[in-house]
């Protein structure tokens, strides 16, 4: 499903490269975690593969079911199934919570070819979505993200997720700055979607979203590159002992 | 060889320009009164501090510039709004496409009448506000409108209307030179809704002059679009009594040349007024130039002015506003916000805010910002499939809503608010 391969990517702005080749090959149905250092370049490849302006891809391919992920605009992606949860979800004044989520799902039907969602109809699915992750009708009415707490905006990604019905999600630290309640929530709405075919990709640094994810495979990154994978027992090892033991082997 | 001003000839030449209407006495004179102070202050010139950042040459040049015909299919604005509708194409009233000028709480007749009946309470107002607002910034194309506008509604709101009146200006000819007066009186606890809609003609000059009564309510909202070489300049000047609410929206998209000017004075106590505007502008000849002037001169009074402008491929907004809060306007309130949201470099947005503050007990604030579109909201939007353009129209509109949010009439924000957004798919 998702290949990524020898990706290495340097800044647009300046010669510096940050991705220095990662290779991921995430199978139909599987939950892979990525953990590393912070700076390691984690988000970066969340946002490679999404599309942000500002990186230069200088070698390697990222494909999604054969498709040629890097050929795309960001709105293809997102069409082609990709779905990334934003470490940090930007605000929007001025644009409905409910009207930015009708106009991207219809905007994703129209370019897959698929008719769009009456607005009864999207109306009685959000709603649906929403209360089974404690999303209130005053925050669908608000702005997007605008005043919402950390861990409001970190729901407020996963019910878009659960609303686009993406194929390969991306979760950028998703937990961070939940609290253990919400964290629940959190791990029930993407267990809800786990449905044998869609793939997840969660970048975290605590093993406990994987407590609740069970992730198939893990990986280390560090400095711009995979270091290790490995099992669910990976995670552990690094909440028992850092990176250090991990950094030193590879050295 | 004596050297003439330019000024001085740009005046005599548009009013050359223009018949001069005879009526009865009294308009006779507020015309002449007019027309003298027109001559005397010249037609306005690009180095005139009031026009530094707005060329006025294409409202003084004469003959006008043609502007071509603009057709679209789209439905008549306000289309949907129970309301009177009056038609002036190129200035002139089309009675067949207009209704009766019967509306419940106010009557509404030609000025043209008007001014050729000896004895009318128009005499105290017509020219009286735009004369009052001629201190301390010259407005000579007010002036000049005053001296030669022939036709114009004069309306006298005598309770609370149960109906907007909507006014569509046609512009069918592609040399029309229009001059619009519209007076409009409005007693002591009436309300009336003005809608305004159409550019008007090829060159079109409008003034209304709104006089509130106190505890009254003047609504304005007015949309001028989809007419990419028209010229337009309006002067809207309002007096507003104790208590009472005064509050004008446009919208403009196209237009080769747009100044609007607002010009407002409080006398009456604990009064609010609201003016603000929406702009989106496409190319390098699209200029729109807000103007506005709030005196407070009473206490414990409101103003309002927002204005939002997105301009683009070379487009330029201007905003000049100012707050003047005399002496013993004490407790004066005083709001202004105008901002640019350029779209590309070649765009400009221009802005000269100003306060002058007499009393010493006041709440005045004014702000300015230009900036472009906040990429990472783009991007956020386009990582959920929704398309570039598509997303930027999502983002344009959300930064054009606050304005728009100034209009208090939720059915008639809507319809400015779908206008936009076919307008901006169309443009
Ligand atoms: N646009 C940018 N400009 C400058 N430096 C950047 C930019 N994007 C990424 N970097 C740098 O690239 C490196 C990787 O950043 P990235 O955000 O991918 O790390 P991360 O693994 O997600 O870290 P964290 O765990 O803190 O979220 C960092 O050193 C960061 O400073
Ligand atoms: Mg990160």
């Amino acid at each position: 499903m998702l290949s990524i391969k020898n990706l290495q990517v340097e800044l647009e702005e300046e010669d510096k490269q940050i991705l220095k080749g990662i290779d991921l090959e995430i199978g139909e149905g599987e939950v892979h975690a990525i953990m590393g250092p912070n700076g390691s370049g984690k988000s970066t490849t969340s946002y490679v593969l999404a599309g942000k302006a500002g990186y230069k891809v200088t070698a390697g391919s990222a494909e999604l079911y054969g498709n040629d992920l890097l050929d795309m605009n960001p709105e293809e992606r997102a069409a082609a199934g990709l779905f990334l949860a934003f470490q940090y979800p930007v605000e929007i004044p001025g644009v409905g919570n409910m009207t930015f989520l009708r106009t991207a799902v219809n905007a994703q039907r129209k370019a897959r070819g698929e008719d769009e969602l009456s607005a009864g109809q999207f109306l009685k699915i959000v709603r649906e979505k929403a209360k089974s992750l404690k999303i209130d009708a005053d925050m669908l009415k608000r702005p997007v993200n605008v005043g919402f707490s950390g861990g409001e905006k970190k729901r407020n990604e996963i019910l878009q997720m659960a609303m686009l019905e993406p194929k390969m999600c991306v979760l950028d630290e998703t937990d961070s700055g939940l609290d253990v309640d919400a964290m629940k929530l959190v791990a029930e709405g993407v267990n809800a979607l786990r449905d044998g075919k869609r793939s997840f990709l969660v970048i975290t640094h605590y093993q406990r979203l994987l407590d609740h994810i069970k992730p198939d495979v893990v990986h280390i990154m560090a400095n711009g590159r995979i270091i290790k994978s490995g099992g669910p027992e990976l995670a552990l090892e690094v909440e028992e002992n850092g990176y250090a033991d991990i950094l030193a082997e590879v050295a | 060889m004596a050297i003439i001003h330019p000024k001085l000839s740009g005046a005599a030449n548009l009013v050359a320009n223009y018949p001069m209407p005879y009526g009865a006495k009294w308009a006779n004179d507020i015309r002449t009164n007019a027309i003298t102070a027109f001559n005397a202050q010249g037609a306005p010139h690009k180095r005139d501090e009031y026009w530094r950042y707005t060329d006025p040459s294409e409202l003084t040049v004469v003959p006008t510039k043609p502007a071509a015909l603009f057709s679209n299919d789209e439905s008549p604005m306000f289309d949907l709004v129970d309301c009177i509708r009056i038609v002036f194409v190129d200035g002139i009233i089309d009675t067949d496409r207009s209704d009766d000028l019967s509306l419940i709480g106010a009557s509404i007749e030609m000025l043209s009448d008007v001014t050729s009946t000896d004895i009318h309470w128009a005499k105290d107002l017509y020219g009286k506000l735009e004369s009052n607002g001629q201190n301390p910034v010259h407005r000579p194309l007010a002036a000049l409108n005053t001296a030669v506008a022939g036709h114009g509604l004069v309306i006298h709101v005598t309770s609370k209307c149960d109906k907007p009146l909507a006014i569509n200006y046609v512009h069918n000819s592609e040399t029309s030179d229009v001059m619009l007066h519209h007076i409009i009186k409005i007693d002591e606890g009436a309300e009336f809704t003005l809608l305004e809609s159409g550019a008007g003609a090829a060159r079109f000059n409008s003034v209304i002059e709104v006089d509130v009564s106190d505890d009254a309510e003047f609504h304005h909202v007015r949309t001028q679009g989809r007419d990419h070489e028209r010229k337009t300049v309006t002067h809207l000047f309002g007096r507003l009594g104790h208590r009472s609410i005064f509050r004008s929206f446009t919208m403009t998209m196209n237009g080769i040349l747009t100044r609007n000017d607002a010009v407002l004075e409080f006398t009456g106590d604990d009064a609010k007024a609201t003016v603000a505007g929406a702009c989106a502008g496409d190319g390098n000849n699209f200029h729109h130039d807000d103007t506005v002037f709030v005196t407070h001169d009473s206490i414990n009074c409101e103003s309002r002015q927002v204005f939002k402008k997105v301009l683009r491929n070379g487009a330029t907004g201007v905003f000049q506003g100012k707050i003047l809060v005399k002496a013993d306007a004490q407790k004066t309130d005083g709001y202004q916000i105008s901002q640019g949201l350029l779209l590309d470099e070649n765009s400009n947005f221009l802005a000269k805010p100003e306060l002058e503050i007499y009393a010493d007990d006041v709440a005045c604030s004014h702000g300015s910002t230009v900036g472009a579109i906040d990429e990472d909201a783009l991007f956020y939007l386009a990582s959920r499939g929704v398309p570039r353009k598509q997303a930027q129209d999502m983002l344009v509109l959300a930064f054009l809503a606050e304005a728009i949010e100034e209009i208090d009439n939720n059915d008639l924000a809507n319809d400015i608010r779908d206008r936009l957004t076919a307008w901006m798919e169309h443009g």
